[in-house]
């Protein structure tokens, strides 16, 4: 599939990033939404395709004036904006649209036209999990994490050390909501979440949005925008119950949508300039970087507290400060793929000189699925 | 009752025997009849080689702690802080659970440590498998 074939020409957050009181969650996907066709000179009669996740495409379609021959209502949790790019990009290589919106909103603080949503009781989670006292991601997505640590001998300092490293991206980036630096001691001493956890290990809970607008690669050039094509893409899934999953030390998804990215874009590891992977809680960046393979089980934690991925190291990640301290609205990847984006753009806050390659990876759910999307800003 | 509970489940025609068990204090998995893999949770076919043929089968209760956090917030029904943890069943299976009869601190609560399940009513019809130190581990 994608070789360079298709390209993001249009990307954009919401205006505004953090608390936004004056937009309900459809609003928040229809300012990001004009801002992305803004960016690159298109009105919504030039979409023909629309992907998103927590509202349906039929929404977002009515409600922007789009008419597609394509639309794609993938909702897998955070990682459902990689796999919307996956999908549009096989389907404008397909000739099924040939320009399509992916786009995203989430009132996930203020919750204005996003109710909450409860775990049905029949369900296997609300069967076999709900009933042991979890209360959301803080104290689901963190449970694997103890057996990690144990079979790797890794400290809670050295998670915390993800933090800490990641608040330095973000004190580059002036729309962070998170901008002053910490110290390991000030996240072991932040408030306790669920053991290991601290406050400062778990992600933000904020509000925003975000879209992109891909097209051919033969089309992209006559776009304002540099185009930032799509090198390559992967997607899986795992289990809905993070008691269930295989490998507590491992995300199966991980391993199935990192590799089969990397093998479509034909490029090794060592041609990665930049890498974003979805930092829920602070654990998400060691899994990721073994589990796509950049390095061996068990080094990651070392890897990141010897600031390998820190500003001046050899692989800059979460360069945006990543869902510790940039912003978190719930699903995430969707700003992921909005850093790497402007990294090959060129025109990040914590910009990566000469940077040609980004992988950018997304959990969904609490490692239920998973998506990766490289893409490139060399013309094919 | 003036304060809610915690969060209960209910019975679906695939895991009502799984539930009829806990009640009568038998923690029940299910077997393959044809490839002999015990899997969890219920379901009326194998996970491994989607046979249909499968058998409901009394699982030991003895488990190891594999995994767990423990939680400091709020949550209807507990009185943080509390754990909440992944056992591995002797039979190979893991099922999240939570750790009785026994302080909720890191301490206490060391992984691969033996544990055993106990039966804990909460309705006429709803009995959930939570699990303690096992009896040999427990100083």
């Amino acid at each position: 599939m994608p070789h360079n074939t298709v390209a993001v020409v249009g990307a954009a957050e919401t205006t505004k990033m953090g608390v936004i009181t004056d937009l309900s969650q459809i609003g928040l996907h229809a300012d990001a939404a004009l801002n992305a066709m803004a960016d690159c000179g298109l009105k919504p009669s030039d979409i023909d395709g629309i992907a998103c996740a927590n509202e349906t495409p039929v929404q977002l379609a009515h409600y922007l004036g789009i008419t597609p021959t394509w639309i794609d209502g993938t909702a897998v949790g955070g990682c459902s904006f990689m796999i919307h790019v996956r999908h549009a990009a096989a389907a404008i290589e397909a000739g099924l649209a040939k320009t399509i919106l992916v786009t995203h909103g989430e009132s996930g603080k203020s919750r204005i036209g996003n109710p909450m949503r409860s775990v049905h009781p029949q369900s296997l989670n609300g069967q076999f999990e709900q009933p042991f006292g979890p209360m959301g991601p803080p104290s689901m997505f963190t449970i694997p994490v103890l057996r990690y640590m144990k079979t790797y001998g890794v400290t809670e300092e050295q998670i915390a050390q993800v933090a800490v490293v990641q608040r330095e991206w973000a004190s580059k980036n002036p729309r962070a909501t998170f901008r002053n630096l910490i110290t390991t001691d000030d996240v072991l001493n932040s408030r306790m979440i669920a053991w290991p956890f601290r406050l400062l290990m778990c992600c933000l809970v904020t509000d925003g949005g975000g879209a992109l607008i891909l097209t051919s690669a033969d089309r992209a050039k006559d776009f304002p925008t540099k185009p930032v094509y799509i090198l390559g893409t992967g997607e899986s899934a795992e289990t809905p119950m993070i008691s269930q999953m295989e490998d507590f030390t491992s995300s199966r998804a991980f391993r199935v949508a990192g590799p089969t990215a990397f093998k479509e874009a034909g490029i090794t590891h060592e041609d990665v300039d930049h890498l974003m992977i979805y930092d829920a809680f602070a654990h998400l960046p060691i899994y990721g970087l073994e589990d796509l393979g950049f390095l061996p089980k068990g080094e990651a934690a070392a890897f990141i507290a010897g600031r390998n991925t820190a500003p001046g190291g050899s692989l800059p990640l979460n360069t945006n400060g990543g869902g510790l301290s940039y912003m978190h609205s719930g699903m995430y990847g969707m700003y992921a793929l909005q850093e790497s984006v402007r990294q090959m753009r060129g025109i990040a806050p914590a910009q990566i000189p000469g940077a040609k390659i980004s992988v950018c990876h997304g959990v969904g759910g609490m490692f239920a699925a998973s998506g990766t999307v490289i893409f490139s800003n060399q013309a094919p | 009752m003036a304060t809610p509970g915690r969060a209960l489940p209910q019975p679906t025609p695939e895991t009502q025997h799984f539930w009829d068990g806990t009640k009568a204090n038998e923690l029940l998995l299910q077997r393959c009849d044809d490839c002999s893999k015990v899997y969890f949770p219920p379901r009326p076919f194998c996970p491994a080689c989607a046979s249909r043929k499968v058998s409901v089968t009394k699982a030991s209760g003895k488990a190891i702690l594999y995994s767990y956090v423990i939680h400091h917030r709020p949550a209807p029904g507990f009185t943080p802080p509390y754990a909440i943890a992944v056992v591995e069943l002797a039979e190979g299976p893991r099922m999240m659970t939570n750790i009785v009869e026994c302080e909720q601190t890191p301490e206490a609560l060391q992984l691969d440590m033996p544990v055993e399940v106990v039966f804990e009513p909460q309705t006429d019809t709803i009995t959930l498998p939570l699990f303690r130190p096992a009896a040999t581990a427990k100083g």
